[in-house]
């Protein structure tokens, strides 16, 4: 593995990799005073987020810490990005001061993508002079297109909880159109062998998701009895142009999952969501906090996820 | 591990020559096991910690066998080294094993770490530091089913199944039941290409 920028580069396999180094990471540090491993010493990771975020920014900075990387932020308003630096020139500069993991966050989708394109361009045509090596990138979330290690976490979340995630019904309910975390999840539940049922009113579903490996419904109500777990999305506000739904209230009334609807999901069901919470919106609050819910086994989940990433980009000899 | 020359190799064909037979094995298992209980005056404190994979197949037998002997229950674990290799930037990352402290604990105790195949020595030097993260043992000793030779770094087993002088581009398989369907130990000369 050379980048992590989307989860169809993950074949079954590769992704059981990460989940089985995930948890095998999770068991080493169990218990332990010192949670600190000398796997990743003298290895430099940069986060670059040109978004908000606390959980995925924090967690990929404490994974790299765990495992004794060097981990440096940088945040597009602290930085050179203000005085209208590029995201190449900004990502080209952290390459030749020796970075050998990228994490970046960016509004445009595909964003990670050209970046791995242009680090793999510069390690080729590299001064021997520079202190560069080459850079690994890892798509912390590229505007709605995708974000593989929120995918990876849930994956990992829901087979701590089902067992296993073949032969299971996982509903994704919400705003799926602006969302990158539905759109990892549907496409490596189905390589997992999960079944994959979107909800979502007609507005909020991105054009071509009949080509996904999915079903689509738009009754919530007629999905709770049959799902093995039920992972709901936040409504991106801040990605909306134009009314997607005639008000909040409305959209709870038919999208929420309020404590009835919680109660007719089977019992062994787990309810996700892969934060930030609009509590009363998508999700109610007593289902936030209830017995069924994963969504802090999700977060703790994220840091022994990220580890395996950065373990199998960064520890071993390049593939 | 089918890359490490320490006899994690893919034991589905197994030719080669047979240095111990599968009553062997159960033979040398049940010596060291006698001698673990000769060396130490209360064997309640000690802790059998394996280095997977068939180290820690062999520290679960080893206890087994204890237990038959003295009629105590041996705390049994297992400590991966994988994260504390000092090679892992050689090869692609390797899979991890499994880590499995016991609930009483490291402190203090006499721990027995329980492997294989000794060679260089650096597996065991990395499965003392995973070790210390867990706790400050009173003492460590080592106990392998086969030392081949060819240490890299002073380190001694002070349990040993059978000493093997090995070429070193010579193979030792060790075949476990739980793992490979039968138990036995094997010397197979490098295949042709591989030699190093």
């Amino acid at each position: 593995m050379k980048h992590l920028l989307s989860v169809t580069d993950l074949d079954a396999a590769a992704a059981t990799r990460l989940l089985d180094t995930s948890d095998r990471l999770k068991q080493a540090l169990l218990g332990r005073e010192v949670r600190k491993l000398p796997t990743l010493r003298g290895r430099t990771v940069i986060t670059m987020f040109y978004e908000n975020s606390t959980r995925t920014r924090v967690s990929f900075e404490v994974a790299g810490k765990w495992m004794s990387a060097d981990t440096v932020n940088v945040s597009s308003s602290g930085s050179s990005v203000a005085k209208g630096e590029s995201l190449r020139d900004t990502a080209l500069t952290l390459s030749a001061m020796g970075a050998d993991c990228v994490i970046v966050r960016h509004p445009a989708s595909g964003s990670a993508h050209r970046l791995a394109a242009w680090m793999d361009g510069a390690s080729a045509d590299r001064d021997a002079n520079t202190t560069g090596t080459h850079t690994s990138i890892v798509n912390a979330g590229d505007g709605t297109h995708e974000h593989p290690t929120q995918a990876l976490l849930d994956a990992a979340t829901l087979r701590d909880r089902l067992g296993e995630i073949a032969g299971r019904r996982i509903g994704i309910v919400g705003d799926v159109l602006h969302s990158r975390v539905a759109r990892s999840n549907v496409f490596l539940l189905a390589t997992l062998g999960a079944e994959v049922v979107l909800v979502a009113p007609p507005t909020l579903l991105p054009v071509g998701v009949s080509q996904w490996p999915c079903r689509v419904g738009s009754d919530l109500d007629a999905e709770l009895a049959g799902l093995d777990a039920v992972m709901m999305l936040r409504v991106q506000a801040e990605r909306m142009h134009g009314s997607f739904f005639p008000s909040a209230r409305e959209y709870t009334i038919g999208y929420g999952l309020s404590a009835a609807r919680a109660a007719r999901l089977p019992g062994h069901a787990v309810v996700l969501h892969p934060g930030p919470m609009v509590r009363g919106m998508e999700i109610a609050p007593a289902v936030a906090d209830g017995p069924s819910s994963a969504i802090l086994a999700q977060v703790s989940n994220g840091v022994h996820i990220r580890m395996a990433v950065l373990y199998h980009l960064l520890a071993g000899a390049p593939e | 591990m089918a890359d490490d020359r320490r006899g994690d190799v893919d034991n589905a064909e197994a030719p080669g020559r047979e240095l111990l037979s599968a009553a062997d094995v159960t033979r040398t298992i049940a010596r060291i096991a006698h001698q673990i209980i000769e060396k130490t005056a209360d064997v309640a404190d000690v802790v059998l910690i394996g280095i997977p994979t068939r180290g820690a197949v062999l520290a679960r037998r080893l206890a087994a066998t204890i237990a038959a002997f003295e009629g105590r229950e041996l705390a049994v674990g297992a400590v991966d080294p994988t994260l504390y290799r000092d090679d892992l930037r050689r090869k692609p990352a390797r899979a991890l094993g499994d880590t499995t402290v016991p609930d009483v604990g490291l402190d203090d105790a006499l721990v027995v770490l329980v492997d294989d195949v000794l060679m260089s020595g650096r597996t065991v030097r990395a499965a003392l530091d995973a070790l210390a993260e867990h706790g400050r043992p009173r003492s460590v000793q080592l106990a392998v089913l086969v030392d081949r030779g060819h240490r890299e770094l002073p380190i001694r087993a002070n349990y040993v199944g059978k000493n093997v002088p090995t070429a070193r581009d010579e193979q030792i398989l060790v075949l476990l039941s739980e793992i490979d369907g039968r138990d036995g130990v094997r010397l197979r000369p490098a295949p042709a290409g591989e030699r190093t």
